[in-house]
């Protein structure tokens, strides 16, 4: 009975798992779930007493997570932008996928900033008594209103469900909200700018803090354009890896290689412009900005284990690296080559985001103060890994029961020897 | 209210703490704690997580046997003037600047807990609430009925006695005045200090002891390459006392001083 109503969902023409083998996949995910809720639980009802953080870290491993997440959610709005804004027809094939990921992450992320926070049921007073210079501000309002167009447009994908479409209410709404949808894609380009900025803004306004402080442009320190940049960059890149990972899992193909291509360059060129002001943007800090607060750059290094290698590798290593594999159309045809550069630009900017949150906070600015060290508490982790598990289970469920990919049918009936042609494509994006 | 701002000048509230004559006894730790109603420290806290709004700290020249040297200095919420980083940052407007005072200020009730205004704190002057706030049976019989407690979950710092303030106010209303007393406007720290190392009053009045102490040769205050012009003034007669007040330096040599 239930294997008969789920195979009803199931997308005409594809092939999915059977319903006891989704239930086994999901089972351990669930689990992790529970666990996270149970370790989120703990924070709200006993209090932030239950994590590490203290009145020096007062940000931690929340934090992190929650700047990574919301950068490698950013191919949602950026393929949003190029397909609708740009058209950039081949990525049709990805859009769904990055609206998922990108729905996934946003309201993993919210959740966990409202667990952060002493008040949660204060989170409205944001909305009320905002503080128009705060980027914590523009932060909020951007991320709530681009969650909810996220919602709106994984809606349609949810509606053209097999089963949903038989609801004509359902279909004409559907219908009605596609057209929207390069309204909702220039919105969500819009507001995802704002928001990738603002976090980037959020350290770099520190005056008080001259290992994060940034000049900048009018009232944005100059992290606000890094950070913007540097999503757009890792967001095709996540995407692949998405994608990638979940063909292994699968056994399947989902997306054409010119699609995985195009996303490889599209990535390959941002994360090359990002390297480039980066570097310039160190260069600056230096020595100029550091130096004009009384802080010499070199001193924010003699702090062990932050030495200059962390800049290496985020510059270097997890940049520059990537951007010249992704760049090159012949390494990129390779997925020996694209997957572990895809992963490590993503690396990067997961370490880039962990150098603006945790690094900041250890380092000492009081002359008798003490360079601090912070491990998150078993419930800290424990909400990230439900976030984790939150994110899997949404996927999973999209996978099955929508269309996330639309080229898997036409890839099903492939001939087979066609693999071995597409290499040739690649350079041609 | 504009009107009477036009017949007082703003007072800028700070303090002049002369480091050579702390002893670090702690006095005005206790006293602020009584005074705000700051909660003895929860089991399980540390001195990362407590409630301290002023914390004394133990610094030393670097140097050892006969020729190390000590002294204590007392740190508290720096007051900073121009753009203070808390303020700015405060998402829903719960850290304001009185512009009557020059005194930060932070409002509980307000705070929804974000914690940015302390990653903003170059001085680490601001504190979160990591428990619910309790006091041992009986012992809550001796909480000031001018100064409310806070909840679990939000941030607190010093405000130069607001309660007093208050009080020194209403005080000078009652008796036809627009100017507080300044012997009515005391903070518990300054008054609980056995050695005088601590003076408050208004910066701009020339006549205080505190205006005159900022003025001194060897005052310092801290981080002042930031540019937050705080209005806490440090006195030391000591170079290497004087050094705390730059940045930190892990590489340099024997002449550092260390918390």
């Amino acid at each position: 009975m239930v294997k008969e109503m789920d195979k009803e969902f199931i997308t005409r023409g594809v092939r999915r798992c059977s319903t006891p083998r989704f239930l086994l996949w999901l089972a351990p995910w669930v689990g992790l779930l529970l666990f996270g809720a149970y370790s989120a639980g703990l924070c709200l009802v006993k209090g932030l007493n239950q994590t590490n953080m203290d009145n020096r870290y007062a940000f931690g491993l929340w934090i992190f997570v929650d700047l990574t997440i919301i950068a490698l959610g950013a191919g949602a709005f950026f393929t949003g932008f190029l397909l609708y804004i740009l058209k950039f027809k081949e990525l049709k094939a990805v859009i769904n996928s990055a609206v998922v990921i990108g729905v996934v992450c946003y309201s993993g992320a919210m959740a966990a900033l409202m667990v952060d926070v002493g008040q949660p049921l204060r989170a409205w007073f944001t909305f009320w008594y905002p503080n128009v210079h705060s980027m914590l501000t523009e932060v909020t309002f951007c991320i709530s209103c681009y969650l909810v167009v996220l919602l709106i447009e994984y809606l349609p994908i949810v509606l053209k469900n097999r089963k949903l479409r038989e609801i004509p209410a359902f279909l004409v709404f559907e219908f009605e909200l596609h057209k929207l949808i390069y309204v909702l894609a220039g919105v969500g380009t819009f507001l995802s700018f704002f928001h990738q900025g603002s976090l980037g803004g959020l350290y770099g306004v520190l005056r008080g803090r001259p290992f994060a402080f940034r000049e900048g442009i009018f009232v944005w320190p100059s992290t606000f354009f890094l950070f913007i940049l540097s999503a757009a960059a890792v967001g095709p890149s996540f995407l692949i890896l998405t994608t990638w990972l979940v063909e292994k899992i699968t056994g399947k193909r989902l997306a054409k290689d010119r699609v995985f291509q195009m996303l490889a360059r599209i990535s390959g060129i941002l994360l090359s412009v990002y390297v480039l002001a980066k570097t310039v943007d160190t260069l600056i800090w230096i020595n100029r900005t550091s130096p004009s607060l009384g802080f010499t750059a070199s001193q924010y290094y003699d702090w062990k284990p932050f030495g200059t290698w962390i800049l290496f590798a985020e510059i270097v290593l997890c940049g520059l690296v990537p951007a010249l594999i992704l760049l090159t159309p012949r390494l990129r045809a390779r997925r020996a080559w694209l997957i572990p550069a895809a992963a490590l630009a993503c690396c990067g900017v997961a370490l880039n985001r962990y150098v603006q949150t945790v690094q900041t906070l250890a380092l000492p600015t009081l002359s008798f103060d003490k360079f601090l060290s912070y491990t998150p508490s078993w419930q800290e982790t424990g909400t990230v890994l439900g976030v984790v598990a939150y994110g899997v289970v949404v996927y999973s469920f999209s996978f099955r029961y929508f269309q996330i990919f639309p080229e898997e049918r036409e890839l099903k009936i492939e001939v087979r020897p066609q693999a071995e042609e597409e290499p040739a494509l690649a350079g041609r994006f | 209210m504009i009107a009477e701002s036009k017949k007082t000048p703003a007072a800028r509230y700070g303090m002049s703490i002369d480091v050579d004559r702390c002893n670090g006894c702690g006095s005005c730790m206790v006293a602020c704690a009584v005074e705000n109603n700051i909660p003895p420290a929860t089991a399980g806290a540390t001195d990362r997580t407590g409630l301290t709004w002023i914390r004394v700290f133990r610094i030393d020249n670097g140097a050892e046997g006969a020729e190390r040297r000590s002294a204590f200095v007392p740190v508290l919420c720096q007051h900073c003037g121009k753009d203070a980083p808390c303020v700015s940052v405060c998402p829903q407007q719960a850290v304001d600047v009185d512009p009557a005072t020059g005194i930060v200020g932070q409002m509980p009730e307000r705070c929804l807990g974000c914690r940015y205004c302390m990653a903003a704190c170059p001085y680490h002057a601001r504190y979160f609430n990591w428990w619910d706030p309790a006091w041992p049976a009986g012992m809550e019989k001796t909480l000031n009925p001018d100064v409310s407690p806070r909840m679990r979950g939000v941030v607190e710092k010093c405000n130069f006695c607001h309660g007093r303030w208050h009080a020194a106010k209403t005080k000078a209303v009652a008796n036809g005045k627009t100017e507080i007393d300044p012997a009515d406007y005391i903070p518990a720290c300054v008054e609980a200090c056995p050695s005088g190392a601590i003076h408050f009053g208004n910066l701009n009045d020339a006549a205080t002891e505190t205006a005159q102490g900022a003025r001194l040769p060897n005052s310092f205050r801290m981080l002042e390459s930031l540019g937050t012009d705080p209005k806490i003034y440090y006195q030391s007669k000591k170079n290497w006392v004087r050094e705390i007040s730059s940045a930190p330096r892990p590489a340099v040599g024997k002449e550092k001083a260390r918390g």
